[in-house]
């Protein structure tokens, strides 16, 4: 193989990777749009807005674009009940949990809520949400 | 020179259409009402009550930027605006009530009662007294309303910390607790006599019991009687998909308004009122299948209004101001919905119920809207981009009503001109 050769395949072995990483991560949004849909859309509401008084909001929740993923995977997973400040205010509806879910699906969901509306944070792995899992057995009372 | 003529054309366009928007407050209200912002961005204020002189008492749900609770408002210079405002309490709630010169203010656990000088100024601001204490609060459902009889009894609404009394609260299938648990102490109206100090449950009574939850509550003067405003149940599609599409839990369970007598059972977690079926159907948390019907002996409701809009509050019209069919009728404020979603949300208005002798006729109107603010009759689709969310009621001395609003906490006054 020449030097052009060796390029040429460079080149296209990383325009494949780009294509699949983006095919993937886009596809990882899209089914996490679908499970919001279904599961959070009731309470959290089209625009990630919450509901005043019941319900956080996601969009612009500093929670949410943060980096603590172990909390917001046992969130998604057992619920959440805790009437603790968020952004300075408090919601007084009880989260349905959601043990069901996989950790794939979590990932999906969770970076889904991360990079929609006004937010612009990373996207969840799986490997993130299996190592919140573990991390929050530890630190979860329920 | 043209360009002039144009930005004074612009302008003028533009102050007509500022102009319009003003008016009335933007509410759409019945032919010969006027509206107006008594108040604007005073905190999230709840229940409102007025004095004899004109002054308004707001709850706030949480302290302003000075720490207050409990705001009071005065018209000094009469222009339908108010212009001294203070304030004092620390502690966030619903609840607020006028009876002569005692007010009394509820936090999401106790009552307290504040004494009024002559010019309606608060007495002892730092030690009232406590009438009622130790009620519960597990956060959802938390507000405590209060209203009174004629013979100085206090009611009071503890609603359920539950949906719908799942083992655990709002899960999918989940199956409901029986019996309800949850009822020997909240979902109900309590009464206790308001002479009395540091009373809790013990010292109360049950009044009415299978209440959700109540935050619009009044004693109607004529009939003698109490009545209520019920938050119906959420998610009977998240919970039930099997049972119930999304359109139908938009439309499903009714929101309630009860008279209640001593006793009475509204049927709350066991059964939900369908106003299309005009039966009481089994909740799906105890077998139902939005069909079978629930037991005879439950309370059915004066009149059912379409779900989830949430009814905050509740005046029965004693005035003379308004027009003769107004009379010992109830307003009643719907906060708007957020459980209607995936579907557009409704509500965030004020509704007339038309009383015949004491007893609803089963109608009811809108009477105020446009609150939500939007445009063009256009949908709110996300509960938090309503404007003003109706809450609170109360009548003024001249006849006037009081509107309140706890997303930004705007007052409008609404009056008849003839
Ligand atoms: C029954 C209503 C309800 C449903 C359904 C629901 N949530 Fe929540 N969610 C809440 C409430 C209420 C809170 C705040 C609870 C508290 O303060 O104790 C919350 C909090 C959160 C938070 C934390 C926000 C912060 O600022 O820390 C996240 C993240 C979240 N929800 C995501 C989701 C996702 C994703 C779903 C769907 C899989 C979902 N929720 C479904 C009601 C709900």
């Amino acid at each position: 193989m020449d030097n052009s050769k060796i390029r040429c395949f460079v080149i296209g072995a990383l325009m494949m990777f780009l294509f699949v990483s983006i095919k993937t991560q886009a596809q990882n949004v899209e089914n996490g749009k679908k499970i919001y849909e279904t599961r959070c859309l009731v309470c959290h509401q089209a625009d990630g807005g919450g509901v005043p008084n019941m319900n956080a909001p996601l969009d612009g929740a500093t929670n949410v674009v943060g980096n603590d993923i172990t909390r917001l995977v046992r969130i998604i997973k057992y619920g959440f009940n805790e009437r603790v400040e968020l952004d300075g205010l408090y919601y007084s509806n009880s989260m349905t949990p959601n043990p069901d879910l996989t950790p794939a699906q979590i990932s999906d969901v969770l970076s889904y809520i991360r990079s929609s509306w006004s937010n612009k944070a990373t996207k969840v792995t799986t490997v993130q949400v299996q190592q919140g899992i573990k991390g929050s057995q530890k630190t979860s009372t329920k | 020179m043209k360009k002039g003529i144009y930005l004074l054309l612009l302008l003028s366009i533009s102050v007509h259409f500022l102009a319009n928007a003003q008016e009335n407050a933007g509410l759409t209200l019945p032919n010969g009402f006027k509206a107006n912002l008594f108040a604007e961005n005073i905190g999230s204020a709840r229940h409102i009550a007025i004095s004899k002189n004109g002054v308004l008492f707001a709850k706030l749900n949480r302290a302003d930027k000075q720490g207050r609770t409990i705001i009071r408002l005065e018209d000094e210079n009469k222009d339908g605006i108010s212009d001294k405002i203070t304030g004092w309490a620390n502690y966030g709630g619903t609840g607020i009530y006028l009876n002569g010169n005692a007010l009394y203010a509820s936090s999401n656990e106790a009552i307290f009662k504040y004494q009024l000088d002559g010019k309606d100024e608060v007495v002892n601001p730092l030690s009232p007294i406590t009438v009622v204490t130790g009620l519960i609060n597990r956060r959802q459902h938390e507000s405590k309303s209060i209203t009174f009889d004629k013979a100085n009894n206090i009611y009071v609404n503890i609603g359920a910390y539950s949906n719908a009394c799942q083992e655990k609260d709002r899960t999918a299938g989940g199956q409901g607790m029986m019996p309800c648990p949850i009822l020997d102490s909240a979902g109900g109206i309590w009464k206790f006599d308001a002479s009395k100090e540091n009373q809790t449950y013990g010292d109360g009574k049950r009044y009415a019991t299978g209440l959700r939850n109540v935050i619009g509550l009044d004693w109607n003067p004529q009939a003698n009687k109490l009545y209520v405003a019920q938050h119906g149940r959420d998610q009977l599609n998240t919970f039930f998909p099997s049972l119930y599409t999304d359109a139908q839990n938009a439309e499903l369970p009714a929101e309630t308004f009860y008279e209640i007598n001593e006793g009475d059972n509204a049927g709350w977690p066991y059964v939900y009122y369908d106003n299309f079926q005009h039966k009481k159907i089994v909740s799906p948390e105890y077998g139902g299948d939005g069909k079978k019907e629930g037991a005879s002996d439950i309370k059915n409701p004066a009149v059912a209004f379409p779900a989830h809009m949430a009814p905050m509050g509740v005046l029965f019209y004693t005035g003379n101001q308004f027009p003769e069919k107004y009379k010992n009728g109830a307003f009643i404020t719907f906060h708007g919905s957020w459980n209607r979603a995936p579907l557009p949300q409704e509500g965030f208005f004020v509704a007339f119920v038309p009383f015949k002798n004491g007893k609803a006729t089963g109608e009811w109107e809108i009477f105020a809207n446009g609150f939500a603010g939007t445009v063009d009759g256009a949908k709110i689709t996300s509960t938090r981009s309503a404007k003003a969310r109706p809450c609170g009621l109360a009548q003024g001395p001249d006849g006037s009503i009081y509107v309140s609003d706890d997303t930004k906490g705007s007052i409008f006054k609404i009056s008849y001109q003839k």
